[in-house]
């Protein structure tokens, strides 16, 4: 691409481009040595100054000059004039040899307030051009040049320093983890971007979890001692209140990553056990209240037996949803694409499967936000069939049930293994 | 708009769907487990019709539920009544079910 416009101009500009293939792949990145560099960087004020790079003429002053045979080397050290202000941050970007004389020009492309509009006054200036003012440029870039391979060299350290402390960060988190901390997994290295929205989450939960314990004490203490129901009342209400902030974080969160989310990451492993559309089935639960909640009327049996039915059913509709999500991206993406000549319809078929495959994944988090809202629910009309008295006790059974999975977990992590 | 409304009143039990949207299948299951045949009407070649939806405050459109003719909701409402038995009535009052 960038040969084009070296053929429009005329053999001068041809012979430029030979004779600073380095400054090219500086500019552009780690992009190749020729001229040929085909990628026109998408950075703005660059684009002024690619003319030599092929496609943008932004400025019109620029096609002028290329189209002016008799202008030769003086437009290159034009161009060397107008940028003259070296470019700190343009040549950090290079992988090439900054050792290399061509070099000196490094500084050529990153001025955007003398972009070769300037260089229409060029004809005129050509033969007054000094020889000593050359010099001096030259000398400029060659300090500029200097000074950024200095500056390169020191960016490697960095970035080696920081691999090893990364090395011995993980040697510590792995051996923690056999010590049986539990450390959630969220650096996985094939996502680095849910990596922060899962870590907000992670910290939001330990968070969650203290508060939790707090107002389950609260609770018990009041049980115990036998507490009005009033009082008991605000206690259940605050405890509810609580309990169900968890939904709020998890839908928050699952817009940042909805598979840390779903596929309970952020739980312990035995917790992960049962989990269903990330967490825990209501139905199972109210199984397993219903022996805390002795004594129970004829009616109240009744009513929580159906609850749990209804929920059953609502878990069934769901699941029957998510499989038929995950049999559609199956198909979505198992499609036979045909053959694919390059840039051809081939290319557009593919991306057309992966945007209704994107669109797929995005219906994850609407199964999730249906599922908290299933056991919110679920669990709230709970509440309507129990006393104050019963359901302080419910949401005992509930905490104290789902703290001996953690604990489970943590003896699990903790285990000897040979 | 009309169209809609007039779709909706043909049947006991209406759901607008779209043969993308999985959320409408576990709809759809919910009220097949219910015992009700809900008219079921893709809307993924009418654009006119989900405009309309929406117009009539259906959010979101897809899928929409109608229940004796009146918008009952979406799949979030649809759990919130089915959970507190509001849905089973409903549908026993419009005579989609009979139990």
């Amino acid at each position: 691409m960038g040969s084009k416009s070296f053929k429009v101009a005329g053999k001068v500009y041809t012979s430029v481009a030979d004779s600073m293939p380095s400054f090219i792949a500086n500019s552009n990145g780690a992009e190749g040595n020729t001229g040929q560099s085909s990628r026109v960087s998408n950075v703005g004020p660059h684009e002024q100054s690619i003319g030599f790079r092929g496609g943008a003429y932004n400025s019109t002053s620029l096609i002028n000059q290329t189209m002016h045979p008799d202008l030769q080397f003086s437009s290159y050290e034009k161009m060397l004039q107008g940028q003259n202000i070296s470019q700190p941050n343009q040549v950090s970007n290079s992988d090439t040899s900054t050792e290399d004389p061509d070099d000196k020009i490094q500084s050529f492309d990153v001025d955007p307030s003398n972009p070769f509009m300037a260089s229409g006054s060029n004809d005129k200036q050509k033969d007054k051009f000094p020889e000593q003012k050359t010099q001096r440029r030259l000398a400029q870039n060659r300090e500029a040049a200097r000074k950024s391979r200095l500056r390169k060299k020191a960016y490697v350290q960095q970035l080696e320093n920081s691999r090893l402390k990364l090395t011995q960060l993980e040697q510590e988190v792995q051996r923690a983890r056999k010590q049986g901390v539990v450390i959630s997994n969220t650096g996985d290295q094939s996502q680095p971007n849910s990596g922060n929205g899962s870590l907000a989450f992670v910290a939001e939960y330990s968070r969650w979890l203290e508060e939790q314990s707090k107002h389950t004490s609260e609770l018990r203490a009041a049980v115990t001692s036998h507490k009005s129901d009033s009082e008991l009342r605000s206690l259940v209400e605050n405890a509810t209140t609580h309990f169900n902030d968890i939904f709020r974080l998890k839908k928050i969160a699952a817009k940042a990553d909805v598979f840390h989310i779903i596929y309970g990451m952020w739980t312990s492993p035995a917790e992960r056990c049962f989990l269903w559309i990330g967490g825990f089935r209501s139905s199972e639960l109210l199984k397993l209240l219903v022996s805390h909640l002795e004594p129970l009327t004829e009616q109240q049996l009744a009513s929580i037996d159906h609850l749990q039915q209804t929920s059953l059913q609502a878990e069934e509709a769901l699941s029957q949803g998510m499989d038929a999500l995950q049999q559609s991206l199956a198909d979505t993406l198992a499609r036979d694409a045909p053959v694919v000549p390059p840039g051809s319809s081939g290319m557009a078929n593919y991306m057309g499967q992966m945007a209704m495959a994107m669109g797929k994944l995005g219906s994850l988090e609407n199964f999730l936000r249906q599922a908290d809202h299933l056991r919110e629910k679920t669990l709230q009309q709970l509440h309507t069939i129990l006393t104050t008295r019963q359901s302080a006790r419910a949401l005992l059974a509930i905490n104290d049930y789902f703290s001996r999975l953690r604990a489970l977990s943590t003896l699990w992590l903790a285990r000897p293994q040979e | 708009m009309d169209r809609v409304t007039d779709l909706a009143s043909k049947k006991a039990a209406v759901i607008f769907t779209k043969s993308s949207c999985c959320m409408c299948h576990s709809i759809k299951a919910l009220f097949y487990e219910l015992g009700a045949s809900p008219a079921i009407h893709e809307v993924d070649q009418d654009p006119d019709m989900e405009w309309a939806l929406r117009r009539l405050g259906c959010n979101p459109a897809i899928p929409a539920v109608f229940i004796g003719g009146k918008y009952v909701g979406s799949a979030r409402d649809v759990i919130s009544l089915h959970v507190d038995g509001s849905l089973k009535q409903k549908l026993i009052e419009a005579r989609a079910i009979w139990f």
